[in-house]
Parts: structure tokens; C-alpha cells; sequence
């Protein structure tokens, strides 16, 4: 042992075996003592707080060497109790909890809840077309986002810079387009029990028309830098290895389950929202590897441009037709939108409720603090989001509130494959697994 | 399943209105009679001729929604799952979903499993509930690995202890966290907040409309 203590790496002994803590700064004190112990096999901490390891997520690996003998994944750094929570609130407010679970697609947990509440009210087909034609648009908008934070993070992981920057950039502007239509960039709670919280405002579909255009383009200068880039084949191809029985019996979905070479989506397999009114292709590759994904995710992007100029044909058709069940006992009673004067209000709705109908003051009032009724049941409702099987399982006992809402989150399912997917690989290929798995920490802490 | 007095669900206030004798009971859903419809009668015949103690493992079909539920009896769980999965071609167990029905006396504590079969495309849910004083159900994890993360979730969450499973531990929550949060009779918490001389009370301490 040494005789002098380094403040960023100091050992002591325990009953495990010497425990060197490194902190950073200089390594040439630790490689000496662990030089000079007897066994080759280290057990390292990586994160919680690491920059490759994709958010909050801490891996226990235990090495030989440079070989990963066993890696074990420690989560719940992001656990924020969404899910109790959401039991003190009333159905609407709770699609602005589920919101926050995946913060990279935001509208897929509201629009697993919604379908869920819809479910159980039993007014799955009173929700009206230009609605489930806007949450399309919308979802497939947020399927390009969350596949940029993927392939921009994932290449970052790896040590490409330039493909990072691109990724974010076209980000940026999809999150232009929520902005423009919700008001928020993330977290909108947008989708809401019976439809959308708002119509679309004034010149959205010519900006969502030219923005299309724009990715198009650019997202051909992103394939440019890493598909067929030697270098990045080096490090993605036959890494990660997860074959489809090793994916069925962990409940892997999404890309991962696609890179084996199963084409398992349920916008085709089992569509809601009316997908099977669109026309696009399951992308699927068979390297069951790090590559695949990556191949799956960058052509998925065409995909969703392909059906969002779809619903954008379709939502022109619709102009005017009401984004909102029918049925005022549900639907919110106000459709806010954004004033002159930077406040979400309707002057219309504020006319009638303060100066004309009381029974409209009353009927406000009541939905607003009380909310409205859900009868007894559960429901599953399964929609395939960006990293795979979103389910959401939904339970009311007839009240206001939500008895029991859990989401099957893929992050959370996929992110068990770690070990299957990591153990006998080098150090180095952990970061290039995990990235491709897409977990985004939020989703699998709730 | 539970019952509500009053129609506002407004605690000792004083509520002259009358409507505070009303007593509100939420059905619960029995079993469902045949035809299921769907597939979900060609699932529970092919199940029947497969499993031949049918009759006893499952409790009750319930078809609720378009959704086919079979409430299973807690000792029969991991047999009806390996039929499932290998004769029925289930191939993937979408996790599971603890929930706490406090009311339900003698089966409080229900886990829910759906289960999805991709050869055939079809979904159904398998049910069990075990007592709060007895929370033992056997662990899956031999028939599904995936379900490894989600019954350590479920632990964790509402206490029910998988037998048989590899390492059942807490996931979520820190390993010394005492309780299951999510548990109806596990305070939310949280602390009121002043603003401007108003004070808004804690999200479980508001006035609720049950």
C-alpha cells in the first residue's frame, strides 16, 4: 500500500477486499496499488453521476481485466412518485403528472393515459377526428425528437461530437412546432381525457409543412456523418448483442425488439389512434446489435415525416371540426388560447360564465374543482412509443381520481437487458449498449 | 368493492345540503357469462383443454371493456403461467401492476399481469390478490426473466413478497425506506405553502370530492 494519501484516490481495507475510491484527477497512484494486488478482478462503480451513462443511472460492473464479467444496473435516482401522486389528483390534472415520467416523449405517456380514461368512460369513439388526427401528428413530431436526443446522445456517448450538435439543432425545431401549438416546448399536457387541450393555432400546418421540408434535408447530412462511418461500425457493430429469445422473455420492445429482426409495432400490429389509416413501413434490421438500432432509429425519422404529411393532409380536410368529446360533462369547458396580451384566457367563455349564464358559472366550477366521474374498472392500453411497449394500466373505483394509474414503461423493461447484453463484453461497449437501449431515467424511475 | 358517504366526499363540514346521508357503492365486476367474445373465447377453451384443473385454478373470467381478465388463485399462478406461455404461445409478461383495494378484506393486495402474445396477437391479464396479513405470491420470474425489475418494483411499492425470486429487493425507493409508499394507507405527505398571507394546504390534506 502506499505510504502518502492522494486525496482523489484513497483505498482501505474492508471485508470485501481494498476499496479505492477515485474521484478523478491523478490515476498514477491508484494504477500502482491495484498493480499490486493479487487478483485481476475489480469491481468498478460507474455514475450515478457519469456523463456516458445516459441520466441518473448507476452500473456496478465487476472486471477482468478490460472484460465485463458481470454488470448490475442500481435505478431510482429519478424516482419521483408520479404514480402516487397522481391518486390525489383528478383525472385531468393527472395527464400533467404522466407528462414528466419520459421527458423525452412527453406525448406518448398522455396519450397512453388519455386512451386509458377514454377506456374506461367508454368514449373511446366520441373522440372526434381532428383530435386523434392532431394527437397523431403530434406523437410522430415527438417519435423525431426523442430519436434525435437518442442518436445525438448515443453518438456523443461514443466520442462524436458533430453528430450531437446536428442531432439537437433539428430537435430544436420540433420543439419549435410544440411551442407553437401547446405553448410548451416539453411537459405540455396537451393531450387531455376526450381530445386536445387546444386547436391548432393559425399557420401551424404551413410551418409544420415547411419544417418537414427542412428535416427531410437535413436529416440526410446527419446519415452523412455515421452510417457506413467506419470508425462508429467499429464501435456499434456485434456490440450489444441481444437475439428475439433473449428479448421476448425479458420484455424487451421498440427498436431493440425490431433489431432482431421482428417486425413488432403496434401502430400496425395493433393500431389505435386510427394508424391503420396511414401509410408507412415498420423498419426493421437483423444484426440483433448496437448498429441495428441505430439503422432503426435514423430510418424511423422518414417514417414519422412520412405520416406526418399525412395527417397534415388530413387535418386541412378537417379545419374548423371540434377538437373535444362532445359531451360537457368531460370536456374542459373552456378552450384557453393564447390572447394579445400574453394570457391563456377565452373571452367569450369569461363573458358567459361572469356576465350571462349562471348555470355555466356552476358548471364550470363544479368540473374544475371536482372533475368529472370515471366508472369502476381497470383497463390496459398499450401505444408504441419511441423506446417501445408504453402501457398504461388504469384503475377506478368510480371517484374523481384515479385509484391506481401504472405505467409499463419501456425504459424501464428494456433496461433490464443490460446484463444479457453486456457480460463477457469490453468495458468500453457498456456505454455503446446502454446508449442504444435509449433508457431515458425519468421513465424507468417514475 | 367500496362505498362513499355523502355526495361531495367533504369531511365535517357541516353539510346542510342533505345529501350527506346518501351511501354510494361502486360495483364490483363479477364474472362474466359466456360468449366472451372476441378471441377471448377461443383463449380460455384453448387454456380449459390444455390445463385440465381449470375449474379450480381460475376464480373468476371477467371480459370488462373489450379487456379478458383471469383471476387466478394464488397457488396455481406459476402452473397457469408456464401453460400460458408454452401452450398458448404468451410469449411476453408486460410486467406487474400492484394495486391496494383496503375494502376488498381478506384479498387487499391484487397483482395484475398482462400478458401479450405475438404470434397470435392477442393480450389478456391474469389477476391474483392475497391477503395484507399473508402477502406471498409466487415469484415468475422463472417463466418470464423480465418480470425480475418489475416484482422487485412491486415489492417495493406495495410489499408483497414474491416467493422465489432471485434477489428480492427494493428498487425504487432507498434500501432502508421504511413502508410501501404506495399503499392507500401510506400518507402522500408534503407540507402546506404560503403565499401572500394565503395558505394552500398539503395535496392530502385538501378538501376532496370523492
Amino acid at each position: 500500500m502506499s505510504t502518502y494519501t492522494d486525496p482523489y484516490a484513497a483505498s482501505r481495507e474492508t471485508t470485501e477486499g481494498t476499496v479505492f475510491s477515485v474521484t478523478g484527477g491523478d490515476w498514477d497512484s491508484l494504477v500502482t496499488e491495484i498493480g499490486q494486488a493479487k487478483e485481476e478482478r475489480v469491481v468498478v462503480n460507474m455514475g450515478p453521476q457519469h456523463p456516458s451513462t445516459h441520466g441518473v443511472l448507476r452500473l456496478v460492473l465487476e472486471l477482468e481485466g478490460e472484460t465485463v464479467t458481470e454488470v448490475r444496473c442500481g435505478i431510482g435516482y429519478l424516482h419521483t412518485g408520479i404514480e402516487k401522486n397522481i391518486e390525489y389528483r383528478n383525472w385531468t390534472q393527472g395527464v400533467t403528472f404522466v407528462t414528466r415520467m419520459d421527458y423525452l416523449s412527453p406525448l406518448f405517456n398522455e396519450a397512453a393515459y388519455c386512451l386509458g380514461v377514454e377506456k374506461l368512460l367508454g368514449i373511446t369513439n366520441d373522440v372526434p377526428e381532428r383530435a386523434t388526427v392532431i394527437r397523431v401528428l403530434m406523437m410522430e413530431l415527438n417519435r423525431i425528437s426523442s430519436h434525435m436526443v437518442a442518436l445525438g446522445t448515443g453518438a456523443l456517448e461514443l466520442g462524436a461530437l458533430s453528430p450531437m450538435i446536428f442531432c439537437f439543432r433539428e430537435r430544436e425545431k420540433v420543439l419549435d412546432i410544440f411551442e407553437l401549438i401547446s405553448g410548451l416546448r416539453m411537459n405540455m399536457a396537451y393531450i387531455r381525457p376526450g381530445g386536445v387541450q387546444q386547436d391548432l393555432p393559425a399557420g401551424a400546418l404551413a410551418k409544420i409543412r415547411a419544417t418537414v421540408k427542412d428535416l427531410r434535408h437535413s436529416f440526410k447530412d446527419n446519415e452523412n456523418l455515421l452510417v457506413g462511418n467506419s470508425i462508429w461500425m467499429k464501435r456499434t457493430e456485434g456490440i450489444g448483442y441481444l437475439d428475439l429469445a433473449g428479448a421476448t422473455t425479458l420484455g424487451v420492445t421498440g427498436p431493440v425488439l425490431r433489431s432482431t429482426g421482428l417486425p413488432w409495432d403496434l401502430r400496425k400490429m395493433q393500431p389505435y389512434c386510427g394508424y391503420e389509416n396511414y401509410n408507412f413501413d415498420v423498419i426493421t434490421a437483423d444484426t440483433c446489435d448496437v448498429y441495428g438500432r441505430f439503422l432503426i432509429r435514423v430510418n424511423e425519422l422518414e417514417q414519422s415525416l412520412r405520416i406526418i404529411e399525412q395527417a397534415v393532409d388530413k387535418l386541412e380536410k378537417l379545419e374548423g371540426a371540434p377538437v373535444m368529446v362532445a359531451d360537457k360533462k368531460i370536456a374542459w369547458p373552456a378552450q384557453l388560447a393564447l390572447g394579445g396580451d400574453g394570457l391563456g384566457n377565452s373571452l367569450d367563455h369569461i363573458r358567459e360564465i361572469m356576465g350571462t349564464s349562471m348555470e355555466s358559472l356552476i358548471h364550470h366550477f363544479k368540473l374544475v374543482t371536482e372533475g368529472f366521474r370515471v366508472p369502476a374498472g381497470q383497463v390496459y392500453t398499450a401505444i408504441e412509443s419511441p423506446r417501445g411497449e408504453l402501457g398504461a394500466h388504469v384503475v377506478s373505483d368510480g371517484g374523481t381520481r384515479p385509484f391506481r394509474v401504472h405505467f409499463r414503461e419501456p425504459s424501464f423493461n428494456n433496461l433490464q437487458s443490460t446484463s444479457a447484453m453486456c457480460e463477457g463484453s469490453m468495458v468500453a461497449d457498456i456505454i455503446g449498449a446502454v446508449a442504444s437501449i435509449d433508457p431515458v431515467m425519468g421513465g424507468v424511475d417514475r | 368493492m367500496s362505498s362513499d358517504n355523502g355526495m361531495f366526499g367533504a369531511q365535517g363540514s357541516g353539510d346542510t345540503s342533505g345529501y350527506g346521508g346518501l351511501v354510494r357503492t361502486a360495483a364490483s365486476t363479477g364474472s362474466s357469462e359466456r360468449p366472451y367474445g372476441s378471441y377471448f373465447d377461443s383463449v380460455t377453451d384453448d387454456l380449459e383443454r390444455a390445463y385440465p384443473d381449470f375449474a379450480d385454478a381460475i376464480e373468476r373470467v371477467v371480459v370488462d371493456r373489450g379487456e379478458l381478465t383471469l383471476h387466478i388463485k394464488v397457488s396455481r399462478l406459476v402452473e397457469v403461467s408456464m401453460i400460458l406461455r408454452d401452450k398458448l404461445k404468451f410469449e411476453m409478461c408486460l410486467g406487474v401492476s400492484g394495486v391496494n383495494y383496503p375494502d376488498d378484506k381478506g384479498r387487499e393486495l391484487h397483482a395484475v399481469y398482462p400478458l401479450l402474445s405475438m404470434t397470435n396477437n392477442q393480450r389478456i391479464r391474469l389477476e391474483v390478490s392475497v391477503p395484507d396479513s399473508n402477502p406471498h405470491i409466487p415469484s415468475l420470474v422463472e417463466v418470464w426473466a423480465g418480470n425480475n425489475w418489475n416484482e422487485r418494483e412491486t415489492f417495493d411499492m406495495f410489499g408483497i413478497i414474491f416467493d422465489g425470486h432471485p434477489g428480492l429487493t427494493r428498487i425504487l425507493m432507498p434500501d432502508d425506506w421504511q413502508g410501501h409508499p404506495q399503499r392507500k394507507d401510506y400518507a402522500l405527505g408534503g407540507i402546506s405553502v404560503e403565499y401572500k398571507g394565503a395558505t394552500t394546504p398539503a395535496p392530502d390534506e385538501r378538501r376532496s370530492y370523492r
